[in-house]
């Protein structure tokens, strides 16, 4: 699903990112990606929803070659991704559903089929006696669950998440992650930037992690780098 | 949940952010209405100085004994020239009547004339295009080309300066005209590049879920071409209460000044349109490549 190849990134400020990264996602999986601030994790996600594109090597995901990308494809490429963000990223000014159903409205999906499929993923995040209510009228861990159901609506092959807990209580963070989980357990891959080790720790899920911009560990693969 | 259509979300930018709109709608409002005010002395300044065009004349004096075969076939020829719009023939007797009826100070002295020392004249007005130097002087070298046609007057030096008025003032509207367009574009588009910085973000989130650039543009597209048309007519009702106030502060002399026709009104919705529109697409898609 997701192919990395002796990927570099370096930004136009000169900033080296990422250095000779290599490794490769299969249907199913939970990733986490580990590592401190300034790693490289974000640059990873960016390169696989394509608002980077490598300045080395190869990134394939869902058979797209990211730096081949035409502009007309970027947007076919995210529409089979899932994206969410530690700042949740919705639109102030739509409700709960507006914002879920955006994301369908943009694909040109027929409008009559929006609002049941929106209802179905709200449901699905808990969030269904909310539908309209406007973001800033929820919590920190309910806005996730609006951004997690927004990037589920077009039933993705991906879900990216960059610190998707970064800005939630231990209880939220708990919900949303437990949350994650059961989208991986329905056969979407789930790939999770994080620092919170706790979280990391006893779930048995794959881990990636970053040092300077470079892999320093991956539990998924063996020492001759052949997955597990 | 109701579904949104470019429209429907291009007018709920409206509701949302009414000060920033407002501010926008007003930019292109006032700017339209400072081209809108020059536009309007240029447009009285160019009717006053068609006014004045209207005394630009050719007379040609006829030698006395002329034939009438000779005047009659000559009135055709003349009344046949492009530029000629009215002809007249005056005959010694009615230009003796007229001197008597105009010139008072002379009244005396004509009266008591034994023989009529006044010439027949052709009087020649010419069509509103040919009022100006160069076409008047080749009536008046035609007329010329007559035997029977002792002299041709046509107010030469006075035909020369309302020439050199009118290239003056049309230079002098052109710069001004186009450095007042430049103004307005520059500010109105500096009002949608606000708007767009203000909803950089919206746009960033709508380009992650997979919107493609046509879907972002449309409302932007439309929320700028509704802008210039309500700017286009703020600036309209703005001049026209300038108008109105300054005709009435002149009194009587304001009387003969003319506002846009509605042609002219037209053309500033759509030229606010235009601008309103070709702003949006210029500001947006500089942010489109950004992301
Ligand atoms: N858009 C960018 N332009 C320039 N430098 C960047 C950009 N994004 C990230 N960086 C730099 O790249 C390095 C890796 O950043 P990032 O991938 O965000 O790390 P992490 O997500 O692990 O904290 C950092 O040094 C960061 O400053
Ligand atoms: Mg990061």
């Amino acid at each position: 699903m997701i192919r990395f190849n002796h990927v570099g990134k370096v930004f136009t400020n000169g900033v080296v990112a990422l250095k000779d990264v290599s490794f490769h996602v299969p249907k199913g999986q939970f990733v986490f990606l580990t590592g401190h601030s300034g790693a490289g994790k974000s640059s990873i996600l960016a390169l696989i929803f394509a608002e980077q594109k490598p300045s080395e090597g190869e990134v394939r995901v869902s058979g797209y070659q990211i730096s081949k990308l035409t502009a007309k494809e970027i947007p076919r490429l995210r529409r089979r991704l899932g994206v969410v963000f530690q700042d949740f990223r919705l639109l102030e000014y739509r409700t709960v559903e507006e914002n879920v159903g955006f994301a369908l409205e943009v694909t040109g999906a027929r409008p009559e089929t929006i609002p049941n499929r929106v209802m179905r993923v709200l449901t699905q995040v808990g969030l269904a006696s909310k539908a309209r209510a406007y973001p800033r009228e929820l919590s920190g861990g309910e806005q996730q669950r609006v951004a997690i159901a927004r990037a589920l609506v077009n039933d993705p092959h991906i879900l990216v998440a960059d610190e998707p807990t970064g800005n939630l209580d231990e209880r939220a963070t708990r919900g949303v992650f437990q949350l994650l989980r059961e989208i991986n357990a329905g056969g979407t891959v789930v790939v999770m930037a994080t620092h919170n080790m706790e979280l990391v720790r006893d779930t048995g899920y794959r881990t990636i992690e970053l040092r300077g911009g470079r892999i320093v560990y991956d539990s998924g693969v063996d020492e001759n780098g052949e997955l597990r | 949940m109701r579904y949104r259509t470019p429209f429907r979300e291009a007018m709920l930018t409206f509701r949302r952010t009414p000060v920033l709109s407002g501010l926008s709608v007003a930019s292109i409002g006032f700017s339209l209405f400072t081209i809108g005010l020059f536009a309007l002395v240029a447009l009285n300044f160019r009717k006053a100085l068609d006014v004045l065009a209207e005394r630009v004349e050719v007379v040609a004096f006829v030698m006395r004994g002329t034939p009438t075969e000779a005047i009659s076939q000559a009135t055709q020829d003349i009344t046949a020239f492009p530029e000629v719009l009215e002809l007249v023939y005056v005959t010694p007797e009615q230009a003796l009547g007229r001197a008597r009826r105009e010139l008072v100070e002379f009244k005396e002295a004509y009266r008591d004339l034994e023989v009529n020392p006044l010439p027949a004249s052709f009087e020649i007005r010419l069509k509103p295009d040919f009022r100006d130097a160069v076409h008047a002087q080749a009536v008046a070298e035609r007329m010329r080309g007559f035997p029977f046609v002792e002299d041709v007057r046509y107010g030469q030096d006075w035909v020369e300066r309302l020439d050199k008025i009118r290239t003056m003032a049309a230079a002098v509207g052109l710069v001004i005209g186009l450095a007042f367009a430049a103004v307005a574009i520059v500010i109105i588009g500096v009002t949608i590049r606000i708007t767009v910085l203000q909803r950089a973000r919206e746009i960033a989130i709508m380009r992650l879920v997979g919107a493609t650039n046509n879907y972002i543009r449309g409302p932007f597209l439309i929320e700028g071409a509704v802008k210039g048309v309500l700017g286009g007519i703020l600036a309209i009702l703005m001049s026209w209460l300038t108008f109105e106030a300054f005709q009435r502060s002149t009194g009587e002399a304001g009387t003969t000044l003319v506002f846009f026709g509605p042609l002219q009104m037209s053309l500033m919705v759509i030229f606010g349109t235009t601008i309103g529109l070709g702003g949006s697409l210029l500001s947006v898609g500089r942010q489109l490549r950004n992301v």
